[in-house]
């Protein structure tokens, strides 16, 4: 017969006993921990993005879905264009139309359901482009979001999804502050940029970098203190998008206006 | 203690067995924490390779002049020297192997990515030379008048036009 006593004892020695995570048994380990804060590799990309130079050719979209095998006429795209045009009396249009893929060649601006908007030459005070893909966020909100592991971010900073587990809960699509994930119209899996990862690992430019002819779009490693475009990041005045988040967005830009969302 | 303490204890742990035993097989031996940690590293490792292998379209325009050094010179000396091969011809793949030939878009819609006349002053947009698609000769392509590869001049190839742009 069990006395009440030991009973008690080895009770409390078994909630104890399944109290302890796992993970408190791990032997700690500080170069994780260094990871983990600001990373140590020797390679973290960056995007440098001058809206002064873009003209709104688009030709950054048609590379961008033809390499990376997005449909080209499925209405998602990786990376796109907006232009915004001030009038005088303060109003801010904004466009986009088909992600800007065969670029702006109307000064209608598209209003989806409402139609075209006519804007008056002598009303329009200013107006730009402004190209937007995956920020690469140092935290990324649509990798914490992710039940199964599906999305990841790699030791060089891009955010990757692992297509054979995405289980397609839409999470990340609804957690990205900047909107970039939407899914494969053929594999039904979320989907982003992520910098033309096949062409960094082969030494080369994203493909919409190689596509701009304006120079607008740059892509660079910030631990690279040679590299032109961490001098300018780290040296001119760069500001990045929705900094309120806490995301850490890597994706930097010259001559952004305050009407940009 | 009684057996029928013990019994479903032992049901209970052979089910977590079994759980654990499914995982490993389900969960790919290489899933696990990396680089970025529990918070942002948790994934199948092997998947960084599966996207670095993926084809390679655009190959740049650096090789492009060994084969077609006339049309390379033509664009070098002309205001379209900063446009891409690739941007009017498409991706190169690997040609000439495959594919032989590369496109050419002859369509308006090319030009007018840049050409169509948008009045943003503050923009470089609003000075390059512009003209309104609905009404510069709408007919007819812009090659039939405009040398691609050097706008400056008129396109010898299509003679009967008479064009001093
Ligand atoms: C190794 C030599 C070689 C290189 C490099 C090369 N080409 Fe070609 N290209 C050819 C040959 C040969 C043909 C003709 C094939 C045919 O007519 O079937 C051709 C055809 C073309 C055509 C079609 C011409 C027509 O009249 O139909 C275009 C456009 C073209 N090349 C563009 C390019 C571009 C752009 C590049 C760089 C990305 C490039 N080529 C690189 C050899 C080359
Ligand atoms: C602004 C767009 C544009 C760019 C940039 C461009 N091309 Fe072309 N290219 C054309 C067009 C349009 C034609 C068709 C011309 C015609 O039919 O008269 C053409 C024709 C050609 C042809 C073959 C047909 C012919 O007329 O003999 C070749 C080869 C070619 N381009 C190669 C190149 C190469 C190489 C480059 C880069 C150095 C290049 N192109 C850059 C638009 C472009
Ligand atoms: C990527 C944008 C872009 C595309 C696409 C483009 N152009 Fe241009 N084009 C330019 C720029 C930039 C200039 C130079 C403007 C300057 O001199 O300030 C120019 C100049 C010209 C000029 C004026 C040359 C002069 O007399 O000074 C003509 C004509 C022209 N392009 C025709 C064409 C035609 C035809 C096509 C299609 C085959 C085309 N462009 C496609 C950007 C483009
Ligand atoms: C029938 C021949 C013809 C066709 C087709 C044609 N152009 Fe022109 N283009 C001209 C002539 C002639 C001029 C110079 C006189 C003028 O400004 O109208 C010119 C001028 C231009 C200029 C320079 C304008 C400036 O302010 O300096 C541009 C840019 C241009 N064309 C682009 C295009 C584009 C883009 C297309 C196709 C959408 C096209 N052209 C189709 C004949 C043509």
């Amino acid at each position: 017969m069990i006395s009440r006593r030991s009973f008690c004892k080895k009770a409390m020695i078994a909630a104890g006993g399944i109290m302890i995570p796992l993970a408190a048994l791990e032997v700690f380990n500080p170069q994780r921990l260094a990871a983990e804060k600001d990373g140590t590799g020797k390679v973290r990309w960056v995007f440098l993005v001058d809206i002064h130079k873009c003209v709104g050719c688009g030709f950054c979209v048609k590379a961008c879905k033809t390499e990376n095998e997005v449909p080209y006429e499925a209405n998602v795209t990786r990376t796109w264009v907006e232009r915004y045009v001030v009038t005088k009396t303060g109003k801010t249009h904004i466009d986009s139309p088909k992600g800007a893929r065969d670029g702006f060649t109307s000064q209608k601006i598209d209003q989806a359901h409402h139609g075209l908007l006519e804007v008056k030459e002598e009303e329009i005070a200013k107006a730009f482009f402004v190209p937007k893909l995956c920020n690469q966020c140092e935290n990324p909100a649509c990798v914490q979001v992710c039940p199964v592991g599906a999305t990841y971010q790699a030791a060089d900073g891009v955010v990757l999804i692992d297509r054979s587990w995405c289980i397609g809960c839409g999470y990340c699509v609804m957690g990205c502050p900047y909107g970039v994930r939407f899914f494969h119209p053929v594999y039904h899996v979320a989907e982003k940029c992520n910098f033309c990862y096949h062409r960094l690992a082969k030494g080369m430019k994203s493909a919409c970098v190689d596509a701009c002819p304006f120079g607008a779009r740059k892509i660079g490693n910030i631990r690279d203190p040679e590299d032109p475009v961490t001098k300018i990041i780290t040296t001119e005045q760069v500001n990045v998008l929705k900094e309120e988040f806490g995301t850490k967005p890597q994706v930097f830009y010259i001559g952004l206006s305050r009407e940009v969302k | 203690m009684k057996n029928h303490v013990w019994r479903p204890l032992f049901l209970v742990v052979a089910i977590v067995a079994g759980i654990l035993f499914t995982r490993t097989l389900l969960v790919p031996s290489d899933f696990g924490v990396y680089e970025r940690g529990y918070m942002y590293g948790w994934h199948r490792k092997s998947n960084e390779d599966d996207w670095k292998k993926i084809r390679v379209k655009y190959k740049t325009s650096s090789g492009c002049p060994e084969c077609h050094k006339d049309k390379y010179d033509d664009i070098k000396a002309s205001p379209h020297a900063i446009i891409s091969c690739e941007n009017c011809h498409g991706p190169a793949y690997d040609h000439p192997n495959d594919p032989q030939g590369l496109h050419i878009d002859r369509s308006r819609e090319l030009c007018i990515r840049c050409h169509a006349y948008l009045p943003y002053k503050n923009n470089v947009r609003g000075n390059i030379p512009g003209i309104d698609p609905q009404n510069h000769y709408p007919q007819a392509q812009c090659i039939m008048c405009h040398y691609p590869h050097n706008p400056v001049k008129p396109n010898l190839k299509y003679k009967k036009t008479e064009v001093k742009p």
